[in-house]
């Protein structure tokens, strides 16, 4: 099966006709995405990449069923753009963007609360089910159908865990980039549970990293929920303390935040932790032998 | 983005927020004239730098007569604090803030930032002021309280919960709310990242003030914060630093032997962690970012190959938007003017991977080629220690 995503998803992007929309909505469309529509406020009616555009978010759900939607919308406007699509009934918001003001942030996930969506990102690489549909900007060719589930708050560093379940043969089921940022919509726990019921799926790497609690709260989480194998690494164990984030900021988690407090919650819920971010996919493949 | 501690008092007085009076001096003399206009017989001498822990440090002076404030200036004005927060290096004292002494009746900390867990803006407020509360959170927690604000403004029950653990007394909850108020207004109206007081005082006379001000505003929001953005003080930042920004390059310095260039904030930090997994440290962070042109690059190398502290150079791209010949075209560059004075160790995988590698061979430049990132990392720490495999 995998998740959230397939071949018959009806995609649109918002902020299509721009250059980094045209360039990736032309890698989404030839990798077999069902990409319908795209979205520029004033560019309705004409004509982009063989697809229609339209001016808002609402007359691409209604004249093409869009489903899914890829933000490649500038900071200042993509939180607009984030509840513009999950007002007008998308329901798997994927925001590339980087750098949307925090506070612009903390005010969408309000508005977004009791909508009936799933936003991934900002700041992130988008979610793909190898052989059948991608989402973002990540390279097609390094994906292999397969038997894994990625989540990961990275983008590039994905791309390695990917390109090694990929050389060991395993493949992957559905990977999902979360993104960077600290106010963000999916999170580990989120991608967890869709990965326990998802057939296709047999086990899940995850990729976090320093600052804030989303590892912590998912090992919590496979504790109790999790059946699957699970293989863990955190990025920046060696990143120096205040520059990515205040001193205030890792008292409110308890203590929680660091690399080495982040790979001890995890390896006491029984996750697999790696601290090479070079063997995942051999760890993965050791575990599901 | 961080801002001193005079120009954060100013921000909060902007918004209504009571803070001792007080004068910035760039000499001596700026700071007698300074304590003389501002009057009283107390004053504090405080070393605007940012960084925590300056009171430890020597770098606040508290001051009973002039010529002390002339003695407190001078030995201040042009020396290196060192405090738990600069590093090693320290930094130099450029600026002087001269305020009027208060009588402290009791410190309290109070913070707001934006709080993760719980998708809202919080405060943090603890009765022990004054005091590093990282240590406070780890030997003190039910001395914190954490008050994440639900609503567009603080309501009465959330500041009374904070006045509370703050031990103030019932007379003095409405004006802990006024100020609970303004300083939440401030931080929305100035997209705040962290605004730290501590301590906040309570004076004898009862009133509640801004004795100490860090604030931190959102990078992502400064295009809309320009009379923030005027406030950097280029003179606090990392010089390589400042330079890469200008680039589009995000380059943190540290104090390892081996420079990293990298794609991605992940990839970046993960590629330091295995070069200290194999038994090195790393000599800086550096994303290249996205949208790298063949002049960033070639910026980025100069700056390795300008750092003495760096032994060897490890390039790592996993390439998707990020293109290979864009990377080995900007070391083509950069040796024109910064020869390759120590080992370059490359892995350049994911797009144009092939046209990289060309570029790099047709020009004869001794590199070392590496499969993998494991494999790079062991090259890298070897030939930092000028061991040849």
């Amino acid at each position: 099966m995998s998740v959230l995503l397939d071949r018959h998803t009806r995609v649109i992007c918002q902020g299509f006709t721009g250059k980094q929309g045209s360039f990736h909505s032309e890698q989404m469309i030839a990798y077999g995405t069902s990409f319908v529509a795209g979205v520029t406020p004033g560019k309705g009616g004409q004509t982009h990449l063989n697809r229609p555009v339209f001016n808002a978010v609402a007359d691409a759900v209604e004249q093409e069923g869009a489903e899914a939607t890829v933000i490649f919308v500038p900071p200042r406007f993509a939180a607009d753009a984030i509840v513009e699509a999950a007002v007008a009934g998308i329901k798997l918001v994927c925001c590339i963007t980087e750098g949307i003001p925090v506070q612009d942030m903390l005010r969408v996930k309000q508005q977004i609360a009791d909508i009936d969506c799933t936003l991934i990102g900002p700041n992130c690489p988008g979610i793909i089910t190898p052989g059948e549909a991608k989402i973002g900007i990540m390279p097609g060719h390094i994906h292999l159908p397969g038997r894994v589930g990625v989540i990961s708050r990275s983008g590039t560093l994905t791309y390695e865990a990917v390109a090694q379940l990929t050389s060991t043969g395993l493949g992957q089921s559905t990977c999902i980039g979360m993104g960077g940022d600290p106010i963000h919509g999916m999170d580990f726990i989120d991608a967890l549970k869709l990965f326990e019921a998802d057939d296709q799926t047999e086990g899940v790497v995850m990729i976090g990293e320093i600052g804030g609690a989303d590892e912590e709260n998912a090992a919590e989480y496979i504790r109790d929920h999790i059946s699957k194998p699970v293989v863990a690494f955190i990025a920046g164990a060696t990143a120096p303390k205040g520059k990515r984030m205040g001193h205030a900021g890792a008292i409110i988690s308890g203590g929680k935040g660091t690399a080495e407090a982040k790979f001890m919650a995890l390896e006491s819920a029984g996750v697999a932790i790696e601290h090479n971010p070079t063997l995942l996919g051999q760890r993965m493949h050791e575990l599901l032998k | 983005m961080n801002i001193h501690e005079y120009q954060a008092k100013a921000l909060l007085a902007e918004f209504d927020v009571p803070v001792p009076k007080g004068e910035l001096a760039l000499s001596v003399s700026d700071a007698v004239t300074a304590a003389k206009a501002l009057g009283g017989d107390v004053w504090v001498v405080k070393a605007q730098i940012h960084a925590g822990g300056r009171g430890k440090a020597g770098g606040v002076r508290l001051c009973r007569s002039l010529d002390e404030v002339e003695t407190a200036a001078k030995a201040l004005l042009g020396s290196i604090l060192v405090t738990a927060q600069t590093g090693e290096a320290g930094k130099q004292v450029n600026r002087l803030y001269i305020e009027e002494g208060l009588d402290i009746a009791s410190e309290f900390y109070l913070s707001l930032l934006v709080d993760r867990e719980n998708e809202s803006i919080a405060f943090v407020v603890s009765p022990d002021g004054g005091m590093d509360i990282e240590k406070v959170a780890a030997d003190t927690p039910d001395r914190i309280l954490t008050v994440p604000i639900a609503a567009d403004e603080v309501s009465v029950q959330e500041s009374s919960s904070m006045a509370a653990i703050l031990g103030l007394s019932d007379d003095q909850v409405d004006e802990f709310h006024q100020l609970a108020c303004q300083l939440h207004h401030m931080f929305r109206q100035t997209d705040g990242a962290l605004l730290e007081l501590n301590p906040l005082m309570l004076t004898r006379a009862g009133k509640l003030v801004a004795l100490d001000a860090k604030f931190v505003v959102d990078d992502n929001a400064i295009y809309r914060q320009e009379a923030v953005a005027e406030l950097r003080d280029l003179n606090e930042e990392d010089p390589r630093e400042i330079e890469a920004s200008q680039f589009g390059l995000n380059y943190i310095a540290l104090d390892g032997h081996i420079g990293c260039m990298v794609n991605g904030a992940g990839l970046a930090m993960a590629t330091m962690d295995i070069i200290q997994l194999k038994g090195d440290r790393p000599a800086n962070f550096l994303d290249v970012g996205g949208g790298v042109t063949v002049d960033a690059v070639c910026e980025a190398f100069k700056l390795l190959f300008s750092d003495d502290h760096v032994k060897a150079v490890l390039v790592n791209i996993f390439g998707g938007i990020v293109r290979c010949d864009i990377i080995a075209n900007g070391l083509i560059e950069a040796i024109k003017t910064h020869p390759m004075r120590v080992p370059v160790v490359m892995r350049l995988v994911g797009t144009n991977e092939e046209e990289g590698r060309a570029i790099v061979k047709d020009a004869r430049l001794d590199v070392r080629w590496a499969d993998d990132l494991d494999q790079a990392a062991e090259f890298a720490v070897a030939a930092s220690r000028g061991v040849v495999q």
